[in-house]
């Protein structure tokens, strides 16, 4: 990093020794806690016992006020909620195993169709630039039901009939818009190449080819890492649009729970504990997103 | 006029593509219906969602670190759950304790899906809008300062056309996907373009050709907005800022 004055004193190195050997370690500890909370973006809060008591706090009254609305006759909603956590389970792992399969189809497509925008082949680009922009601007819903509808239940593969159920149809429905969206990572990432290691590739006498894969491309994935992860985050709050077209996922599941149980005042708690499950496993993914957006930048 | 929607029935006996939204007068009442609600829909989430990101930005910048936790958290919360599920949470989760009494819901699908959009989006529009204002550089306001601006008028005729040219980009691309999203109100029975398509096909089943109008509706609709914007934002650029 350039040291100059117009580098923010925040940004600015610590001095490697000070005057006060007396504070060493205390400073250390404290610049080694500064440079990381630097590169996270956020503090990083110790846990000490009055957060606990917090959280408990809260549980309780949560559970109380809960056990309160149950009413009298039927059993509290804590122990239904629980009984059913194993069936809810399952279905948000499928969730989960959609959301990497599609993920993996989209990106390789969609690598695939940025590159293709690349193209000095005008026609080529052309074609490239106008599906990736037909599949950004469509809404995911719409291309779920186009798929689900349009596509069949089977095909034939020189001779073999492959089936095709609906949760096939469904995950190839939501990757459409992840190739897409890939499709504009892979083309701003390789755009954000400066011009320079092209020309200064081409000098060295390597062909266009080449230089692709083995100068801009290697440069390029740290770059396209953050934005691919905040797709994923994207796709994976997506996955339960599945369950309008008919597919059975957590939403299908926690619906067939909430039809067996037939309470009323179980409806708020079972939606917010499936909002909580998919919380839990996004929100790491987002701060990691940042973590390595903010250890990638560029420092200008 | 008539000729012209005729000419789809036409079109349908010699064949075979039946585009009842032409030829059939309620079905094309029903389409025309869908369309207006997408596009009202869409209309009041934007702002709504605008003006929840300007307030949710000055609360962020607030002094009180409780109120930052809660927008916070708030940001991160609706962010990283599906905004289906919000909804669902919303209108059938929070709708089933607003009843009268004899069941009647006393907020409207409609409401609660503009209500939920708005919330999820405004989730966006929040960080959107504190990196704009981050963006201005500390010594543009100290230079205003110098020229004898108040703190509030630096903030509106300095620091809020800056930090809004800023991050225009970004949001647009999140208005962008509002738009789209307001599809999933067809999971409350809000009757959007999806929606009454949707009960179309189920009348008149012509799923083929019902999807294919739909996805270029909506494609036509998201590719305009998305060039409005893009002119807009050619227009409000700062020369010399960025590529």
């Amino acid at each position: 990093m350039i040291e100059d004055d117009r580098t923010p004193r925040w940004r600015r190195p610590l001095p490697r020794g000070t005057d006060l050997p007396v504070l060493m370690p205390e400073a250390a500890r404290l610049a080694r806690q500064a440079e990381r909370e630097r590169l996270a973006g956020f503090r990083m809060g110790a846990l000490e016992p009055r957060h606990a008591c917090f959280v408990l706090i809260a549980f309780l009254c949560a559970a109380g006020y809960v056990q309160a609305q149950a009413g009298a006759g039927s059993p509290p909603i804590i122990d239904t909620i629980w009984k059913w956590t194993p069936l809810l389970a399952k279905g948000f792992a499928f969730n989960i195993g959609i959301s990497a399969l599609a993920m993996a189809i989209g990106t390789g497509f969609g690598i695939l169709l940025g590159l293709a925008q690349l193209s000095r082949a005008a026609p080529m680009a052309k074609t490239a630039s106008f599906v990736t922009h037909f599949f950004r601007n469509a809404p995911w819903l719409v291309l779920l039901f186009y798929c689900m509808f349009l596509l069949p239940f089977k095909i034939t593969l020189f001779g073999v009939v492959v089936p095709l159920p609906d949760w096939v149809k469904a995950t190839f429905g939501l990757s459409l818009p992840v190739m897409a969206n890939m499709s504009e990572i892979v083309r701003g990432a390789v755009q954000s190449i400066p011009t320079g290691q092209w020309e200064s590739a081409s000098s060295f006498a390597f062909s266009r080819r080449q230089t692709l894969w083995m100068i801009i491309l290697p440069q390029c994935t740290k770059r396209m890492l953050p934005p691919w992860m905040n797709l994923y985050s994207i796709l994976t709050v997506g996955t339960v649009l599945v369950s309008v077209v008919g597919v059975s996922e957590v939403m299908t599941l926690a619906g067939d729970a909430l039809g067996s149980e037939n309470r009323a005042d179980l409806l708020m708690p079972i939606y917010f504990y499936i909002l909580v499950w998919f919380f839990l496993y996004c929100y790491p993914i987002a701060r990691w997103t940042v973590y390595l957006e903010r250890k990638y930048a560029v420092d200008f | 006029m008539n000729a012209f929607f005729e000419s789809f029935r036409w079109l349908y006996d010699t064949t075979g593509i039946n585009l009842t939204i032409f030829y059939d007068a309620f079905d094309r009442r029903r389409f025309i219906g869908g369309f207006v609600t997408t596009v009202q829909l869409a209309a009041s989430c934007i702002v709504l969602s605008v003006v929840i990101g300007i307030a949710g930005a000055w609360l962020q910048g607030s002094r009180l670190r409780l109120t930052r936790r809660v927008v916070y958290w708030y940001i991160q919360f609706f962010r990283n759950t599906p905004p289906l599920v919000q909804l669902y949470f919303f209108y059938f989760g929070v709708g089933a304790y607003l009843k009268t009494a004899g069941g009647v819901p006393l907020v409207a699908n409609v409401t609660w899906a503009i209500l939920g959009l708005s919330m999820y989006a405004g989730a966006f529009n929040v960080e959107i809008f504190r990196s704009g204002i981050e963006s201005v550089p500390k010594a543009t306001v100290e230079a205003a300062e110098s020229f004898g601006f108040s703190r509030l008028q630096a903030y509106r005729y300095i620091v809020l056309p800056l930090a809004f040219r800023v991050c225009l980009p970004a949001l647009n691309n999140n208005l962008v996907n509002l738009v789209k999203t307001t599809s999933i109100s067809y999971a409350i029975a809000v009757p959007e373009m999806l929606y009454v398509s949707a009960q179309i096909w189920s009348d008149s089943v012509n799923v083929k050709e019902m999807m294919n109008v739909l996805l270029i509706c909506y494609v036509g609709l998201v590719g305009l907005f998305v060039f409005a914007m893009h002119r807009w934002e050619r227009a409000m650029r700062v020369p010399g800022y960025g590529a």
